[in-house]
């Protein structure tokens, strides 16, 4: 497509600039004011005049911006994958029971704390405990619909059977909060908000090196997304293995989906609306452009929405879940009514 | 060029097709013995729920035979792989197609999928097999369309670019005129016409226009009655084949005009 890198080079600059914008402007905001001069010699290493401030950006602005670009881009891609992957305008990242899993997991470990016994309890409700649990609970999740999609032909099948799986877990997760305390409901309730700063240098290089994984693996379904557009039996036709490439694109989506909600929560919206917003911009259905297009905008997005959640100057923080659907939600509707149709 | 032109690309042998269950088998057709040649325009023609589906189907690898087999290039079906069979076969299907936001280009680019890199990168080579298609199915002007943009008449055009691209020796066409006004029906079948010579690829098409595929196609295959019969046209019409093919309560066969009438 040698015509089209032309047309696509310029937007691509473009949001490549807003992204390095957003990302000082994240981290020079936040509940103690930094002047932005001291920002930037904190990022390039010399001293600020406050030792403090040196300490705010560097173990908790910075970390937290990393994560919300990991976090925006990773989600932003999957959710792009699965609408190819099931031809589906509402499929998110989530379809294949990730989020619910994790959550089965968390509530396990909260709500179910008080079955299992007091020292067992403190034991798991530290970070790490939390992060173990949503990965296992997803995982096992995954692992059941992944089993059942080896055997089935329909990939259709495969958006209702992760369906099935959500409200099952949601059932379970309905009964162990009916039995639990009040305190751990709040906690759980507070880990469905999702959060972006809570993240050390570790956590962080842990939650890299497998969304990297799942960039990669994404990258290598660009092709086999292309050839889906066609739909299965065009792509079968074009010698495409449907089985092999669909196991490569749902390993892609629980890498990114499935270690994001770990770590941060479940956040939704970003994952069902960031491809939206990428394809009435670019539009155009090539994955080619639509991966790292996606990409940079769930990265935007998310540190936008992070930037807002802050509420500058203040010691509040709002949920950063509300927020991307406040935010994000009139931006889909405003672009949709303006073009007046879908493009998918 | 002669001896080129006798070249079988398909052949099937004593096949029995229909489909097959653990507990019993459905023969449907049975002992089909056709063979196609290089640069041929095929009709098969058959009644509803005959079993054209079905045939096209077997010979195109998506259902196994029940008996017998297909043989491509010498070379029978079963041994293909997947991405093999995608270098001497393409296909044009009658389900619509529900990424209609890619560009003509690019959706005609999507043929040479089976001879890109790992990411879809199209060389010099690729290109210029697209923008042959492109020309040889009249739609150079559409190239930067979307194809939510086209009628059914252009996009099925689009649908044979991209079989071409995908430049195979064998294009098999489930239905390619349904939807179409008479004039786009005659239209598309006289360029698979013009393909077929041009390219000297074996083109096959299942069809109801009888009349037309009489007028345009080398050889028809013809389903009656759980036999298959494959021949010249004129042949067919001398051995009394179209009478044949339906109930005779309605519609007859004229001989003279190679056409379908209503009883009056």
């Amino acid at each position: 497509m040698q015509n089209q890198k032309k047309t696509y080079t310029n937007p691509f600059l473009v949001l490549s600039a807003i992204l390095v914008i957003c990302f000082f402007i994240n981290i020079s905001l936040g509940s103690v004011y930094i002047p932005l001069k001291e920002v930037f010699n904190s990022l390039i290493g010399h001293e600020t005049s406050q030792e403090a401030w040196q300490h705010i950006i560097q173990n908790y602005r910075l970390p937290k911006a990393f994560t919300a670009i990991i976090v925006g881009s990773g989600l932003g891609i999957s959710g792009l994958l699965m609408q190819t992957l099931f031809r589906n305008p509402l499929a998110g990242p989530f379809v294949l029971g990730i989020s619910s899993g994790a959550s089965l997991g968390v509530a396990l470990v909260i709500l179910g704390s008080g079955l299992f016994g007091g020292i067992f309890a403190t034991l798991f409700i530290s970070k790490w405990g939390i992060v173990l649990a949503a990965s296992l609970g997803s995982f096992l999740v995954l692992l059941s619909v992944m089993m059942v999609s080896l055997k089935i032909r329909d990939t259709m099948a495969i958006l209702i059977i992760g369906l099935m799986f959500a409200s099952i877990t949601a059932a379970i997760v309905s009964v162990l909060s009916y039995f639990g305390s009040a305190q751990q409901l709040q906690q759980y309730i507070f880990w469905g908000f999702g959060s972006l700063g809570n993240l050390s240098w570790d956590e962080l290089f842990i939650l890299f090196l497998i969304y990297a994984l799942g960039i990669v693996f994404s990258i290598f379904s660009i092709k086999p997304l292309n050839t889906l557009l066609l739909g299965e039996n065009y792509a079968k036709s074009l010698g495409l293995n449907i089985k092999k490439s669909r196991l490569i694109i749902i390993i892609a989506t629980s890498l990114l989906a499935g270690t994001i909600t770990a770590f941060a929560g479940p956040i939704a919206f970003i994952g069902l609306a960031i491809p939206h917003l990428t394809r009435q911009v670019f539009n155009t259905a090539s994955h080619k452009v639509l991966l790292p297009a996606v990409f940079l905008f769930g990265a935007i997005v998310m540190l936008v929405c992070d930037s807002i959640s802050q509420i500058p100057n203040s010691d509040y923080t709002l949920p950063i879940n509300a927020i991307t659907s406040l935010v994000g939600a009139p931006v889909v509707i405003w672009l949709l009514v303006r073009k007046q149709k879908m493009v998918f | 060029m002669d001896t080129k032109n006798q070249h079988i690309i398909i052949k099937t042998k004593d096949l029995s097709i229909g489909y097959a269950s653990k507990k019993a088998q459905t023969v449907i057709v049975s002992n089909i013995n056709i063979e196609l040649k290089k640069g041929e325009l095929i009709g098969l023609i058959g009644a509803n729920g005959i079993g054209k589906s079905t045939l096209l189907r077997t010979l195109t690898k998506v259902q196994k035979p029940l008996q017998g087999d297909v043989l491509i290039n010498s070379k029978s079906l079963s041994n293909y792989q997947a991405e093999d069979l995608a270098k001497v076969l393409s296909l044009v299907l009658t389900e619509q197609i529900t990424a209609k936001n890619l560009s003509v280009f690019e959706l005609v680019a999507l043929g040479r999928q089976p001879y890109t890199n790992w990411i879809g990168n199209l060389s010099q080579n690729d290109l210029t097999i697209i923008n042959k298609a492109l020309n040889q199915t009249n739609i150079d002007d559409l190239k930067y369309k979307k194809c939510f943009e086209l009628s059914d008449g252009q996009l099925q055009k689009v649908m044979i670019a991209r079989a071409l691209a995908q430049d195979t020796d064998l294009i098999i066409l489930d239905e390619p005129t349904t939807h179409l006004d008479m004039y786009h029906k005659a239209y598309i079948l006289k360029l698979l016409q013009k393909l077929a010579k041009e390219t000297n690829k074996t083109i096959l098409f299942s069809s109801h226009e009888i009349d037309l595929a009489i007028q345009l196609c080398d050889t028809l295959i013809v389903i009656t009655n759980n036999k298959v019969v494959c021949d010249e046209p004129c042949k067919l019409i001398e051995k009394g084949v179209f009478n044949t093919l339906f109930p005779k309560d309605l519609i007859a066969f004229d001989e003279k005009t190679g056409s379908f009438r209503v009883n009056k």
